[in-house]
């Protein structure tokens, strides 16, 4: 492994066998209106729909190498994250098939597994093993997570009283130290703290040149631009563009200024 | 070796974006196809996942007794008040009031080794029904075996239960109570057909409950009839002699029936005096619960298996 060392020059990215292989992938969802026998009622005498159904992702593949770092970019709405919880087996494509290479671990909504009436030492615990880790591996990182997070002192307290910063570095330590072989990053880059935020930029970083397989979702463009080797531009459910990340930057560009237009 | 893995890898997908939109690459369909090492980032679903995510089982367990009685006085005593209270009521009102405590010889023992296995059932079934709905968060968000949720429910009630239980060898003994071998080893089947059913049940109700909230309140009224549709307040004889023969032969298919008859059987039937007969064909019915339990524990979690692929875009 000799690339990593000045990636965000060379944008060369490391070769091997694929981590993640999605092909055709189509996913559809069904937005109900009315659930109870008065809403679907009222709505069939008003001869409203009782549910519609769009297209969050139609026909997308997308291949990424072990090592690779690809920015998933697009509009709200475009389909980013339902791909992220395919790829993440959150939820099953329709039609078409994603497979992985080892395990996924995600920080999709960082904070889903804590539990407010647990500790922090408590929740290091059962955040570990529900991204996937096993006791002794938790046990061998538990003072590194804690280290990152900064919430020493409050360990013993529950996660409730504490502040949004707090949970919100919690929750990123632990993710952040799963090591999965592929690690999924939604839009949690934009929480927390300056200072801590480019904590987590180094992070990811250096998960990077660790040669882990990662896909990041993020508003940021310069950001995703200097962490990733490859850009992939959704609009609405479909690929319209995988290549060069500043390419893909500058497409999203265009599409925000379009609708910001409109 | 560096350069050419580079050259052969990503260089291609890196450098020849959407040409090839919408049709798969059939180059690399085939060569990833072949590559036993990629699979499926969901699971196949199952209690077999459960097994091998024993430790995060453990920790979920412990998450849910922790939280339920946190910032509470008594704390896990409140298992005990709740079994407490309903003991007390059926015994005064039914017991003492309705007479029920001449017609049963040592009735205390009789209603309680019925009320601590259908507070077992009960318990699991209702909170299993609610787990994977009040577990959205997670369910949405993180792949982990959706079965993971109802089993952690019914570990919860199997802690309750296992004091439950304490007391009631406790009080059989102090009645004079002596256990026999096909006492306990039918008291232990009566268990393992209500365990199996209780998570059959709720694997099936946990699932549907994603899908129709409703299903919630239906279990959470129906278990408000499990109480007096065992024989667990009355003799099995009352039925017999009040209701139609083939009503009687109905209520005995009830797999709960049998459950709570063969601890009966176990902790109460040396203690009897023979005024009530034993039940009918027991060991016969035995088997036919114990199949009747089965069918349900692999019903639940076959449905369960399938529809979990569903759940994070229901919720």
């Amino acid at each position: 492994m000799t690339a990593p060392t000045d990636l965000s020059e060379g944008k060369r990215v490391p070769g091997g066998p694929p981590a993640v292989v999605v092909e055709d992938v189509s996913k559809r969802f069904t937005l109900r209106h009315a659930r109870s026998i008065k809403d679907i009622t009222v709505r069939l005498a008003r001869r409203q729909a009782l549910s519609e159904s769009f297209d969050a992702l139609h026909h997308v593949s997308l291949t990424v190498t072990q090592g690779e770092t690809v920015a998933l970019m697009g509009l709200n709405g475009s389909g980013k994250s339902t791909l992220l919880k395919l790829i993440s087996g959150v939820m099953s494509p329709d039609a078409g098939t994603v497979r992985v290479r080892g395990r996924v671990a995600g920080l999709l909504d960082v904070g889903a597994g804590l539990h407010p009436e647990l500790t922090g030492r408590e929740n290091v615990f059962l955040n570990g093993a529900i991204l996937g880790m096993s006791e002794a591996e938790i046990k061998r990182k538990f003072d590194t997570i804690v280290e990152f997070s900064g919430v020493e002192r409050f360990l013993d307290t529950e996660v409730k009283f504490y502040s949004s910063g707090m949970f919100m570095r919690l929750a990123f330590s632990i993710a952040a130290h799963t090591e999965p072989d592929i690690f999924l990053i939604d839009e949690v880059l934009a929480v927390g703290d300056p200072p801590f935020r480019e904590k987590c930029i180094a992070r990811i970083r250096e998960l990077r040149d660790e040669g882990r397989t990662m896909l990041i979702v993020a508003h940021d463009i310069p950001m995703l631009v200097d962490l990733c080797h490859r850009g992939v531009m959704l609009r609405r459910g479909r690929k319209i563009y995988d290549g060069d990340v500043a390419e893909a930057g500058s497409l999203w560009q265009a599409d925000k200024k379009a609708k910001s237009a409109s | 070796m560096t350069t050419a893995s580079q050259n052969a890898g990503p260089a291609s997908t890196g450098r020849a974006p959407a040409v090839q939109l919408g049709s798969p690459r059939h180059g690399r369909t085939v060569r990833t196809a072949a590559d036993p090492e990629l699979r499926s980032p969901a699971g196949r679903g199952g209690l077999m996942e459960v097994v091998h995510h024993r430790y995060l089982l453990k920790l979920l367990l412990r998450r849910e007794l922790k939280a339920r009685y946190k910032g509470s006085l008594l704390g896990l005593g409140w298992s005990y008040v709740r079994p407490a209270v309903n003991f007390a009521v059926f015994y005064f009102v039914v017991g003492v009031f309705m007479g029920m405590d001449k017609v049963i010889k040592d009735f205390p023992i009789y209603l309680f080794s019925g009320l601590v296995l259908v507070t077992l059932f009960t318990e699991t079934l209702q909170s299993a029904t609610r787990s994977v709905l009040h577990n959205a968060p997670l369910v949405r968000k993180v792949y982990l075996p959706r079965e993971l949720f109802p089993s952690a429910s019914l570990l919860v009630s199997l802690v309750h239960f296992l004091p439950a239980l304490a007391i009631l060898v406790a009080g059989a003994l102090s009645y004079g109570w002596r256990p026999t071998l096909t006492g306990v080893a039918g008291a232990a089947v009566g268990l393992l057909i209500v365990v199996l059913f209780a998570l059959g049940l709720g694997l099936l109700c946990a699932a549907a409950t994603v899908f129709f909230h409703d299903v919630e309140q239906v279990v959470d009224i129906v278990m408000l009839t499990i109480s007096w549709t065992v024989p667990m307040v009355y003799p099995w004889t009352h039925v017999r002699d009040h209701a139609p023969r083939w009503l009687l032969q109905i209520w005995q298919l009830n797999p709960l029936v049998s459950a709570v008859e063969l601890f009966h059987h176990g902790f109460w039937g040396p203690l009897s005096d023979g005024r009530i007969p034993p039940p009918p064909a027991l060991t016969a019915r035995t088997v036919s619960a114990l199949g009747c339990a089965l069918m349900f524990f692999f019903i639940g979690e076959a449905v369960f298996a399938r529809l979990q692929r569903r759940f994070a875009q229901e919720m």
